[in-house]
């Protein structure tokens, strides 16, 4: 008992021969049914060519095109001239031109012998799948559909929608469920037998030759009705993208196709002479005789669809560009932005990449350079800290700086003083925590001393830049991720929201503030506030800054309780 | 787009397969053996000038990418490269001594020559210093893309420009015939690229990389765009507009994805940072045929007299397509 292989070539007829010609040497007759589109000479080329062997056979020649009848129609003739003329075959196999075996066609009979009353075909119901790629699924077998989809597209659409319109709903015949699956099947010489000696079959014909794509589902229906053990999957390893188009395999697929102990593969280039050569080796080595498990195929495959549906986020390039509000995530992984914190504190930047183990940058977008960290002039990626090139495109510059640190986490520092136009993306990107003490160039202006006409002015000038800064980051409503808190409530207790933010942005189990970053000189500071108002300036994003009273930070205790913690 | 608009790319469209047709009359076949070209066959388009040291490398690259005709404007060459063309049994020779400037850069002349012999091929257009790299293109031919493109709908492959550049000075390392350039200019600028959408064409205008960066710090507006689409399938009606930058009709531009996902995409490393540079950038100030009367090349003039160093610690050292890939300066889209 052997099997025999069904095959439906319309291209590259030199590969489907070889193909042939392979399994008609180990002893497996083979049917050819070769599209009627195809001319005459390459036709002829094709039999000469296989004229030597006495297992092969030619079937009556149909039209095949792609989602109608003409496909099922070359089939079932092929079927009936193989089981007429090799009364020796068990299963029948269904294969293209573009098909080929993966392990010895001896060791493929071999397997199937050991299950002689098994079908192995896909037939899944339309309700329980959604894998037909984007197309119609149930309507496949209520609307009526005589045209092509590939040469009369407008015609196809008009009349499905007509027919939508018009509510007309075919009849399926009595007794029969519609299934779907793929068109690539073995069935059982009783099954076949039996589907095409069936006392209903011109009903049957009659009703799928109306029906859309019916070479996924005439036999995967009909073979309900008949098999004696359906076990529902393809032999074939066949895998379409999401346009429905199928994957083809290549030459360096080579060791990947091995490894899945598959018999079968569909669809493989025609130029891949390595793996032609390979799998067509008149004796193969002894394969590992393990069941087919094409599970690595399977996510190779479905990584390409996540790439090329999804795309890697954070990544703007040349054929990933996407419109706004269709980015998924706008950077490629989490970034810090502190604003104020390094204007409060002295030597804040080292201070916090000792404490969080990373690199820190000072200001990114400060009017005259870009602050890497280290005072570096150039950064990962080759960016330069030139301003005039950030600026050209302030949005670009932060994607690619965070897409280029992949696995570092950013932090920058941020304030009035800064180029301002990198803002809305900020509020906008939900990967960018921020934190800001609203009111803290006051405290540098304070240190900085000077003409105190010029600072009044400067601190006029800043405050209508962090106003319209916190009311642009207040907008995006992202408490979580944005947290802006006054100067003055800032200095009741500047250690806990450190400690708190510390421990959210290191790793690790929580520690505690071991040593608190430097608070410069802050004495007098009330009476600097107080003087700015007396100048007809008011100090509105401060807070309530004392006037008399010497401003110390941490006035509730801050101070104590981590002394005390360090000395228990 | 409004039908004002498209009327008026129309009309720029014919105009410009109107203008290819009178700059085609400039052009003289030295050797012409275009009859021998096949149904299926992926072609080469390419305008030079004096190109004879690169011209070895140039043409074996592509042959072992699966190139089966060269279509070649020599743009009135004096240093041997016309003889060497003519030499070459896969390669014709077109010879002009038309002004480059006055052919839009060359642009009309590939044109006219893509609408004579293109129409119903793969045509890849390609300046002698740029060196296609597409997804697998280490173990699979072009014709492997190419069907590819094909069974997906995909009339036009785009391939971002990626100026490579040797470790210290330019001109430390003498570059000779024969041999792969990238292995001296074998570095490159992996992520400070800018991109943005051009409106009217529909393209997306990518800038950076090691020029913006050397020669353009104070006018990044004007540093050249690195955005191509080297790779169609050419029809009797596409033309060609600004280089290989942008295309009419412009529904061959969106060769991005607008809703998140990645389309497949190359890259044209570029070997324009060798030795032969600095020559280059003299003959062509003098001649003022280049863009914008050669400012790029009197930037080039400029910054190069100072013997740079575009290499800097932060440089990739090229290794393979899949590097260039991870790197996000090319995609895969969904080929596996």
């Amino acid at each position: 008992m052997t099997v025999g292989y069904i095959m439906l070539c319309h291209t590259a007829l030199h590969r489907a021969a070889q193909v042939a010609t392979h399994w008609a040497e180990s002893g497996s007759p083979v049917v050819i049914h070769l599209d009627a589109r195809v001319r005459g000479a390459q036709a002829e080329r094709l039999s000469a060519d296989l004229a030597v062997c006495d297992t092969i056979r030619f079937s009556p020649r149909h039209a095949c095109e792609w989602g109608m009848w003409g496909m099922v129609e070359a089939t079932l003739d092929a079927a009936r001239l193989m089981l007429e003329q090799f009364p020796g075959v068990r299963h029948i196999c269904l294969v293209s031109g573009s098909c080929l075996p993966l392990r010895p066609p001896q060791e493929f009979a071999d397997w199937l012998a050991g299950q002689p009353e098994t079908d192995f075909i896909e037939s899944v119901t339309t309700a329980d799948v959604g894998w037909t790629m984007g197309g119609l699924d149930a309507e496949r077998f209520t609307l009526r559909f005589p045209f092509s989809w590939r040469r009369h597209r407008r015609l196809f659409d008009g009349y499905v929608r007509l027919q939508r319109r018009l509510h007309i709903r075919r009849h399926i015949p009595e007794g029969m469920v519609p299934h779907m699956g793929s068109q690539w099947w073995c069935l059982t010489r009783q099954t076949l037998a039996a589907i095409l000696d069936d006392p209903r079959r011109a009903e049957f014909d009659r009703y799928f030759s109306r029906v859309w794509i019916p070479d996924e589902s005439y036999f995967q229906s009909l073979v309900r009705l008949h098999a004696r053990r359906v076990e529902s999957r393809s032999l074939t390893l066949s895998k379409f993208d999401h346009q429905g188009k199928p994957h083809v395999f290549y030459d360096d697929h080579l060791q990947l196709l091995r490894r899945s102990d598959c018999f079968i593969a569909r669809k493989i280039w025609p130029q891949a002479n390595r793996l032609y050569r390979e799998f067509l080796k008149p004796e193969a080595e002894a394969a590992p005789r393990a069941e087919p498990n094409p599970g690595k195929i399977d996510r190779l495959f479905s990584r390409a669809a996540e790439r090329r549906l999804r795309g890697r986020p954070g990544l703007y390039m040349q054929s990933r560009f996407p419109a706004r509000g269709r980015e998924g995530a706008l950077t490629a992984q989490p970034y810090t932005v502190f604003a104020g914190y390094d204007d409060v504190f002295d030597g804040f930047e080292s201070w916090l990449s000792k404490s969080l183990g990373a690199r820190v940058h000072g200001h990114l977008f400060a009017p005259e350079r870009a602050e890497f960290a280290g005072g570096e002039t150039i950064w990962n990626g080759c960016l330069t800290d030139s301003a005039a090139l950030r600026d050209y495109d302030p949005q670009r510059f932060l994607t690619s700086l965070i897409w280029n640190s992949r696995g570092e986490r950013q932090t920058f520092q941020f304030g009035p003083r800064d180029h301002q136009d990198i803002l809305p993306f900020l509020a906008r990107d939900p990967h960018a925590r921020i934190c800001m003490i609203s009111g803290a160039w006051a405290v540098r202006l304070f240190r900085q001393g000077g003409d105190f006409e010029s600072q009044r002015r400067e601190a006029a000038r800043l405050q209508k830049i962090e106003t319209a800064m916190i009311d642009r980051l207040r907008a995006a409503q992202m408490p979580a991720r944005i947290d802006i808190r006054p100067l003055a409530e800032f200095l009741e207790d500047p250690f806990e929201p450190l400690e708190l933010l510390l421990n959210e942005l290191r790793p690790g189990p929580i520690r505690a503030l071991s040593e608190p970053p430097r608070l410069g000189e802050m004495a007098g500071f009330g009476r600097f506030v107080q003087n700015l108002r007396n100048q007809g300036m008011k100090p509105v994003l401060l807070g309530d800054i004392p006037l008399d009273e010497p401003v110390t930070p941490g006035r509730r205790g801050a101070r104590s309780r981590l002394t005390e913690e360090r000395g228990s | 787009m409004g039908l004002w608009q498209s009327y008026r790319l129309r009309w720029k469209r014919r105009r410009r397969l109107f203008l290819a047709r009178q700059r085609g009359r400039e052009l003289r076949a030295l050797r012409d053996c275009t009859a021998g070209i096949r149904p299926g066959q992926i072609l080469l388009f390419c305008c030079l000038r004096n190109e004879l040291v690169r011209l070895p490398w140039f043409l074996e690259y592509y042959r072992n990418l699966g190139v089966s005709q060269f279509l070649i404007v020599d743009n009135g060459s004096d240093d041997g490269s016309t003889d060497y063309l003519c030499a070459q049994e896969d390669v014709s020779v077109w010879h002009t001594t038309g002004s480059y400037r006055g052919s839009h850069y060359g642009v009309d002349w590939m044109n006219y020559l893509l609408r004579r012999y293109g129409s119903g091929h793969w045509c890849l257009t390609v300046d002698p210093d740029e060196f296609l790299v597409y997804p697998f293109s280490d173990s699979r031919p072009l014709r492997a893309l190419t069907d590819w493109l094909d069974a997906s709908g995909t009339r036009a492959f785009p391939a971002m420009m990626l100026d490579m550049y040797p470790k210290g000075p330019i001109t430390a390392q003498p570059y000779r015939a024969g041999t792969d350039p990238f292995e001296i200019a074998c570095w490159f600028d992996s992520g400070n690229y800018t991109c943005r959408r051009n409106p009217a064409m529909g393209n997306l205008w990518i800038q950076g990389g090691p020029r913006q960066r050397t020669f353009f710090t104070d006018t990044p507006a004007k540093a050249p765009a690195l955005n191509k689409i080297p790779l169609v399938r050419w029809r009797r009606s596409y033309t060609y507009v600004s280089s290989t930058h942008m295309m009419l009709p412009r529904g061959l531009n969106l060769t991005y994805e607008r809703s998140g996902g990645e389309i497949i995409s190359g890259c044209l490393l570029h070997a324009k940072f060798l030795d032969t540079l600095s020559h280059k950038a003299e003959e062509e100030t003098q001649r003022g045929q280049h863009f914008a009367a050669g400012a790029e090349y009197r930037a080039y003039l400029e910054g190069l007299r100072a013997q740079p160093d575009l290499w800097n610690r932060w440089s990739e050292k090229y290794i393979n397509w899949r590097q260039l890939e991870i790197l996000g300066l090319m995609s895969k889209g969904n080929w596996t």
